[in-house]
């Protein structure tokens, strides 16, 4: 491609929201969105009146599907900064035209994260317990305990996340400011761009925070899902005690991100024709990324299985229980989805082709959900005592906050595609202007 | 005519259509000796800095900061206040150290990015919503593909002088920006 239509691109993905290209396509997937975020509150009503009672959880399958869930939305979050910032680290400029998104995936996934561990809580209204805060019950949180880590870790995420992708989206603000003519989108721009104006005194400064932003969050991401892992490693429950396990979550996570970044890419590129901007080369290396973080992640079973077989008794008991227990399609079903499809992306034709691309990313983010459900349900369900052995079946209301969250991510999302520039537009051009000898 | 006195300028800006000759224009004026220069640019202009002799490290300074502050407050909340409340379990010290470094990291990069986020808006007063260069003629093309090298006025500023050097550096346009909307 060449500089000028580069700038050419820039200038339109800034118009989006004013003359937004799909209003029909926007309108449907809004509807679904919205069906399923209905759901959601319904779901969480019926939670909030009856308790998780609603739910499949027992003892000792105390976790099931809110834990799940919480490691399945969590690990898709790490794929937007990762793609932001460890590429902006590295001087991967192609990264310019996914990260805005890819981003925003990540704020409105670890949202959807956020609110399981909250919703699991029974009492909801109290998870503010989890804080260190004054008060008369004089007690304060177990430090030592990976659950008081992982308070800790999701909010510092939540937030450094915001930031970056916030300060990263200002100058865009700024333009898109200054090119709306209707009165309201003046405005929402404005307050948006807090008044930045290009300045370079501005820029100098603001070069430095996003550097050192992205610098931190590269480093943030690997711990915040480490220290999910040791929700899991930290105790003596065969099939999770493993020290494989923080970097096996890490790259799983990465895994199961860049699937969906690969979806959200094909779609958005499909519904508001971003060809122009997404192209060929971007589904590529989307491709390369999602088969890298594959092949690590079935390093990781290959390891787990290793760990299993070396350790011998309670650990070969859990693996052959997963591998050909009541719960067996959940193991078979994440190797089969997650490395099967993956293969295919060994090919560069492959890789450039959307429809594929869309469907190896949905495999595995399938399968990576499977994994989840293996990782906990499998471990929990059948102890070494006649009492501690229950099977555990997810309920109505289990699936329907697991869809409402769906619902819950793809409105934040929509309404990000229709607000907001959804490319980086000043990084585009930077790169046009700069990269393309102008 | 307009009266000087009551229409003190903010600025004075020259209009190029590339960011070399940007570049090349500031380390001109820089030559001369000008202080007080600035630029508005679509994006981090690269050399810009330099030419311009902006060396401001304070985010830096205060991610470091922020990043020190917040190991310290966590790992003290964490020894602190499992002394204060001590819960015993397995057998393990109260101040477990390799425990409380989770929270020690975590806090460290919230109160390292706070910092730095936090200093890049104070340090250039943001947010702003009403600045002189929102009323400026063609500024705006600042956001798209237009690079604008600005002398700001200050007590010694000299319209003329200044005119004149930035007219010597060959650009599309020269604005006055005034300090008051409308003036």
């Amino acid at each position: 491609m060449t500089a000028a239509s580069d700038k050419r691109a820039a200038q339109w993905v800034l118009a989006l929201p004013t003359r937004f290209p799909a209003p029909t396509a926007w309108l449907v997937s809004m509807g679904v969105a919205l069906s399923l975020l209905a759901l959601f509150l319904v779901s969480v009503g019926v939670l909030f009146a009856q308790g998780p009672g609603v739910w499949g959880n027992n003892i000792p399958v105390g976790w099931g599907f809110p834990i799940i869930n919480y490691v399945w939305w969590l690990g898709i979050g790490h794929a937007g900064t990762l793609i932001s910032a460890m590429l902006l680290l590295l001087g991967q400029d192609w990264r310019n035209t996914l990260n805005r998104f890819a981003e925003a995936m990540t704020l409105f996934a670890v949202t959807c994260a956020g609110l399981y561990p909250i919703l699991h809580l029974g009492r909801p209204w109290r998870f503010y317990w989890m804080a260190p805060y004054v008060s008369t019950m004089g007690v304060w949180p177990q430090f030592r305990s990976p659950l008081t880590w992982d308070f800790f870790a999701v909010l510092t995420y939540l937030i450094v996340s915001t930031l970056f992708w916030y300060i990263g989206i200002i100058p865009d603000l700024a333009a898109a400011r200054d090119r709306a003519t209707r009165r309201r989108w003046q405005v929402l721009f404005g307050l948006g761009a807090l008044g930045w104006r290009g300045q370079a005194s501005h820029w100098q400064r603001w070069q430095q925070a996003y550097r050192l932003t992205a610098a931190i969050a590269v480093p943030l991401v690997v711990s915040v899902h480490s220290e999910i892992s040791l929700l899991f490693a930290a105790g003596p429950i065969p099939g999770w005690a493993s020290t494989v396990f923080p970097p096996y979550f890490v790259l799983g996570a990465a895994f199961s991100g860049f699937a969906v970044v690969s979806m959200l890419t094909v779609w958005l590129r499909w519904m508001l024709g971003l060809h122009a901007l997404v192209t060929p080369r971007h589904l590529d290396m989307l491709g390369r990324l999602t088969l890298a973080t594959g092949l690590m992640t079935a390093y990781g079973y290959v390891a787990e299985v290793f760990a299993a077989a070396w350790a011998g008794r309670h650990e070969m008991a859990t693996l052959t229980a997963r591998v050909t227990g009541p719960y067996a399609w959940s193991w078979w079903g994440a190797v089969l989805l997650n490395f099967v499809p993956l293969q295919l992306l060994w090919s560069q034709r492959a890789r450039t082709r959307p429809l594929v691309l869309l469907l190896v990313g949905a495999c595995a983010t399938v399968g990576m959900w499977l994994e989840r459900f293996m990782l906990v349900v499998t471990s929990l369900h059948h102890d070494w005592l006649a009492s501690s052995a229950h099977r555990y079946v997810p309920t109505f209301w289990d699936w329907s906050l697991f869809a409402g969250t769906i619902g819950l991510f793809l409105t934040l999302f929509l309404l990000f595609v229709r607000l907001l520039p959804v490319i980086s537009a000043f990084e585009v051009r930077e790169e046009a202007v700069e990269g393309g000898g102008d | 005519m307009t009266d000087p006195a009551r229409h003190e300028p903010f600025a004075l800006l020259a209009e190029f259509d590339d960011p070399e000759r940007l570049v090349a224009a500031a380390h001109a004026l820089k030559e001369q000796g000008w202080a007080r220069l600035d630029a508005f640019t679509p994006f981090p202009v690269k050399g810009l800095d330099e030419a311009l002799g902006f060396a401001d490290d304070r985010v830096a300074k205060a991610t470091f900061v922020g990043g020190v502050v917040g190991a310290v407050t966590a790992f003290a909340m964490q020894a602190g206040l499992s002394l204060d409340y001590p819960l015993w379990t397995g057998g393990r010290p109260l101040i477990a150290v390799p425990s409380f470094l989770m929270i020690t990291f975590e806090l460290t990069v919230l109160g390292a990015v706070l910092a730095g986020i936090g200093t890049l808006l104070v340090t250039s007063r943001l947010p702003r919503f009403n600045h002189p260069a929102f009323d400026a003629e063609r500024l705006d093309l600042s956001r798209d593909d237009r690079y604008f090298l600005a002398i700001l006025a200050g007590p010694t500023f000299d319209r003329d002088e200044a005119g004149k050097a930035l007219a010597a550096l060959n650009p599309r346009s020269i604005t006055q920006v005034p300090k008051e909307p409308g003036a």
